[in-house]
């Protein structure tokens, strides 16, 4: 351990000529400006789900970025503990919207991640977040349409059978059994194929929609997808699914593996470049996030940052296109009391919160109760109930006792990630019957 | 140091999940609100119960360790900085609120709540809990009390001394004393509840407290007031005060702070007006349309050029964005804010107010001052980069010299965020060296050892400065 901060010090003061040294050198990769914009206030601190469970100062947002602050002053080292620390936050970004500095907190957890897997790598030693998602599970994003069948065929022929032919239950228990349990059904890769290439809206001047489908999504919620697109051209635009497209990167991003988003993100680039499209529309709150960020992936390619630029001005969520579009029509009502759980990379990220509201009140029929602390994480954080089950489903079991008092018919998101978890938590709450949990353009498709 | 056998000790009294001290934990208790300081302990107990914190009291007096107690870490003195490192005892367990007493207007909470925790259960009941310090959402009710903490609300309903009524503490000697309680009237010896207000963690741990309640006032409304110069806005605050008006709020913004806020926020204010005051009255609604419209006329009457009355709440709301969104603005301009609270007489406001422009010119400094007009407690705010070590020092010397201004004045060198380390070089200048000498026989008395919180409220060296290493 290198020079920690010594207690009994006659004058105990931030030592100014060695963060001047490192702000102007290349020891750390995080942005000294970036922290010390942090001016240790504490605002952020009632927004952090992990600081609300655990009540620690380093499972705080202001607690975390102290310790990148240490890291980045070269006072604490980037070893096994300073990992706990950071994969021990959920990535929901719940801190900057609380943050009146304007902290850019996420980019400076990835770049904390971005430096453990390089301190890994230089010492061979892959962490835990790299095993799980991208050995184990995701090793590459492509194979994902591949698990999607074996997905579908294990559910044809039963869950253990699921378990044994992909070995996941062997590396994750108990979260993966949970979650097996909330999945639905998934399409067989039959209807996958089936899926027509582009959906016309029949209109002349129909905007021309270019749907990012998302790796996950797609094969887990392969009808939520469809029925986006069937929400769009309802709408009066026409809908393509650009076929090279790839994963977003987020996953990728958000556990450190930088080198691999930044080729992901070209790829998608040129794939809509090519495609020609007025917009590019997703339904997944975490991709999109990532997808309006991708311009902040090139900053030392101008030419490919650029492109990213023009890439992000045409990103929109489905809700906030829905919304702006002249209303839909529905033909059925929905006699319901419905409740909206923010996705964070949504609520926090892209700042879209009203728009899920005003669709889901449209529908005929909809009593619509907002739930206390909506914009709070439900602990799915992409991967993070996998990489930390208990907390996460400690964070679970606090959002279910929420969404109990609506009293809801449907829990509604719009994230794959947190729809999952919410199906979970409804088996965790014994709530199974009483409530469903669903995509919003599910919601909306169903009462067209 | 904490030695092994020590440490088993400690280890046995809370169990090893709350005793922390990996260089992760240690260093995420090394700082607090406060910018520029920062210490590392050797250890950080988080304690479940009284009879815990008693015994692990007694035990680092017999080893002499320091204890820093710590709610959320958001005071601005460096109240919390290990500066002499030992154990930082997180009071964050002690969350509980035990009681709200409806027939003797009371509350009895643990110090670990949040101070808008208790505001929401008390309102919840029709009762009110005043107190309103800015960081009332992060802030503890047990850092609250140990820094008595004032707030927007604090010239009409006073600051937390005025409503702590009892108190259940624990000693360096692991004694657990009780003082104060529900009674009105109580003078049976020293005022020992008053005493541990404000002591900043040198004197005890408090582990419980009673608080005292009023009704939920009925209704409020909000007025903005915009001014030429600053003597008008200052002479409005007297004015009204002396027409036997006391707002529940009185808020003031210089020019310089408008500025920012406009441009962060967007809101349109009138940037050629040189300051402006945002006034809020509640009570029943008969009062606080007579009391706001009164205001009102005083304010036209002074010289104020543009006078906004918010007609609803949400209005009002609108209009207090402005002074809520004061901080976050200006935290954006530079790396490192710094704010103070020089407090002087409220008919000297607009004199202190000068004065900090003055001085900020002087230095070359970007500063800007905002705070409580009705209460004279300002906060001149420095926009600065503590990387900067000669900025820095120039910070100092023109903080020491808005300090010495306020003093003159009739004024103090903290009206509400405490002595600390921040302002320890300071308290002479208020209390006088017999004062110090009382302040100093006092805390041997509770702590002969001098394991509570050393290296804070007093100087132990004849050092000026303490921000910046020379
Ligand atoms: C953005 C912002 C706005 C602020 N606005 C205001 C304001 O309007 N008015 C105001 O007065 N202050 C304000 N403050 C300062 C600060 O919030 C207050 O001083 C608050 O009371 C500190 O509470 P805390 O729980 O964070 O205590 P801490 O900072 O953790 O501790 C404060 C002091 O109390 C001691 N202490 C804590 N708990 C105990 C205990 N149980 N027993 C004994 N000693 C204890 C500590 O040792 C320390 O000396 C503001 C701070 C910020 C960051
Ligand atoms: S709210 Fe922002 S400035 Fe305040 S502690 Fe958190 S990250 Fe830092
Ligand atoms: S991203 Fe979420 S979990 Fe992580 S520090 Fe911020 S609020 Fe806490």
């Amino acid at each position: 351990m290198n020079n920690l901060l010594k207690p009994n010090q006659a004058t105990p003061v931030c030592d100014t000529d060695k963060m001047e040294l490192v702000s102007k050198g290349s020891l750390s990769k995080f942005d000294m400006n970036e922290i010390l914009n942090c001016m240790h206030c504490g605002f952020c601190l009632p927004a952090c789900p992990t600081y609300r469970q655990m009540g620690m100062e380093f499972a705080s947002p202001r607690g975390r970025i102290a310790l990148m602050k240490g890291v980045a002053k070269e006072e604490l080292a980037v070893d096994a503990e300073f990992e706990h620390h950071m994969n021990l936050c959920l990535g929901c970004r719940a801190c900057e919207t609380a943050c009146p500095a304007g902290v850019p907190y996420g980019s400076l957890v990835e770049t904390a991640r971005e430096m453990v897997e390089d301190q890994k790598r230089d010492s061979a030693k892959p962490s835990v977040m790299k095993t799980v998602v991208f050995d184990k599970l995701f090793k590459n994003p492509q194979r994902f349409k591949q698990l999607g069948t074996a997905l579908w065929a294990a559910q044809s022929v039963g869950l253990q059978t699921l378990a044994d032919k992909t070995g996941l239950i062997k590396v994750l228990p108990r979260p993966m059994a949970e979650m097996q349990k909330a999945v639905d059904k998934i399409a067989s890769p039959i209807a996958r194929k089936k899926r027509e290439p582009v959906m016309k809206s029949g209109q002349a001047n129909a905007l021309k929609i270019g749907f990012f489908s998302g790796c996950i999504m797609d094969v887990m919620f392969f009808e939520t997808n469809q029925a986006t697109a069937s929400l769009l051209q309802k709408a009066g635009c026409d809908v393509l699914f650009v076929q090279e497209q790839v994963c977003c990167g987020a996953l990728h991003a958000h556990a450190g593996e930088k080198d691999g988003a930044i080729e992901l993100a070209k790829r998608n680039i040129e794939a809509f470049e090519q495609a020609e499209v007025d917009f590019i529309v997703n339904n997944a709150g975490g991709c999109g996030s990532a997808l309006k960020e991708y311009h902040h992936w090139f900053h030392d390619q101008p030419e490919w940052q650029q492109r990213a630029m023009n890439f992000v001005a045409k990103m929109r969520d489905a809700n906030e296109l829905l919304a702006e579009l002249p209303p839909l029509t529905f033909s059925k009502r929905i006699e319901a009391k419905v409740t909206y759980q923010d996705s964070c990379h949504l609520a926090h990220g892209q700042g879209v919160r009203n728009q899920p509201r005003q669709l889901i009140q449209r529908i005929p029929g909809v009593e619509y109760i907002e739930m206390n602390d909506a914009d709070s994480c439900c602990g799915s954080a992409g991967i993070y109930n996998i990489t930390n089950y208990e907390m996460s489903m400690d964070i679970l079991d606090d959002k279910m006792k929420q969404v109990e008092q609506t009293k809801a018919h449907y829990i509604v998101t719009t994230n794959p990630g947190c729809l999952l978890q919410m199906k979970n938590g409804i088996i965790r709450a014994g709530l199974q019957g009483k409530m469903e949990a669903m995509h919003v353009m599910d919601l909306l498709a169903r009462a067209l | 140091m904490i030695t092994q056998e020590l440490k088993d000790q400690l280890v046995s009294i809370v169990g090893t999940r709350f005793y922390l001290d990996s260089n992760n934990e240690r260093y995420a208790y090394s700082y607090d609100a406060t910018p520029l300081y920062q210490s590392m302990p050797d250890a950080v107990i988080v304690p479940g119960t009284t009879e815990e914190v008693a015994q692990i009291l007694k035990l680092a007096n017999e080893y002499r360790i320091p204890i820093i107690p710590r709610g959320s870490g958001t005071n601005l003195a460096g109240g919390t900085v290990p500066v002499e490192g030992g154990i930082v005892l997180h009071l964050s367990r002690f969350n509980q609120i035990y009681e709200i007493d409806r027939e003797n207007f009371t509350a009895t909470l643990g110090p670990g709540v949040v101070t808008s925790e208790l505001h929401q259960a008390v309102e919840a009941q029709g009762l009110f809990y005043p107190p309103d310090p800015g960081s009332m959402h992060i802030s503890t009710m047990g850092g609250n009390m140990a820094q008595c903490a004032g707030g927007m609300r604090g010239l009409k309903y006073g600051v937390t001394k005025d409503y702590i009524m009892g108190l259940e503490y624990v000693l360096p000697s692991g004694e657990i004393l009780r003082c104060g309680g529900k009674n009105v009237k109580d003078v049976a010896g020293y005022d020992m509840t008053r005493l541990m207000v404000g002591s900043e963690g040198t004197l005890g741990i408090i582990t419980e407290m009673t608080v005292k309640l009023l009704p939920l006032p009925e209704t409020k409304r909000t007025l903005i007031a915009y001014y030429s110069n600053l003597l008008d806005a200052a002479r409005t605050v007297e004015k009204t005060i002396t027409s036997k008006i006391i707002p529940a709020t009185m808020e003031f913004m210089d020019q310089a702070t408008m500025r920012v806020v406009d441009d962060f926020v967007k809101l349109g204010l009138p940037l050629e007006m040189k300051s402006m005051l945002l006034i809020e009255q509640d009570g029943t609604e008969q009062e606080v349309d007579r009391d706001i419209e009164q205001i009102a006329e005083i304010a036209r009457a002074q010289g104020a050029k543009i006078v906004e009355v918010a007609q609803t709440p949400q209005e009002g709301e609108r209009l207090m964005v402005a002074r809520r969104s004061a901080l976050a603005a200006l935290s954006r301009l530079r790396p490192t804010t710094i704010l103070e609270d020089a407090t002087v007489p409220r008919s000297k406001l607009a004199e202190i107010v000068e004065e900090i422009e003055r001085i900020a010119d002087k230095y070359q400094l970007q500063m800007c001052t905002f705070g409580h007009a009705g209460d004279g407690n300002l906060h001149p705010t420095c926009m600065t980069d503590e990387r900067d070590t000669e900025e820095i020092k120039r910070v100092e010397q023109a903080f020491e010299e808005i300090f010495l201004a306020a003093i003159r004045m009739g004024g103090t060198i903290t009206g509400e965020h405490g002595v600390g380390m921040a302002k320890m070089d300071y308290l002479g200048l208020k209390v006088g060296e017999a004062g110090l000498d009382l302040m100093k026989r006092l805390k041997a008395a509770f702590d002969p050892n001098g394991i509570m919180n050393p290296g804070k409220m007093f100087a132990n060296s004849d050092r000026r400065r303490v921000v910046v290493k020379q």
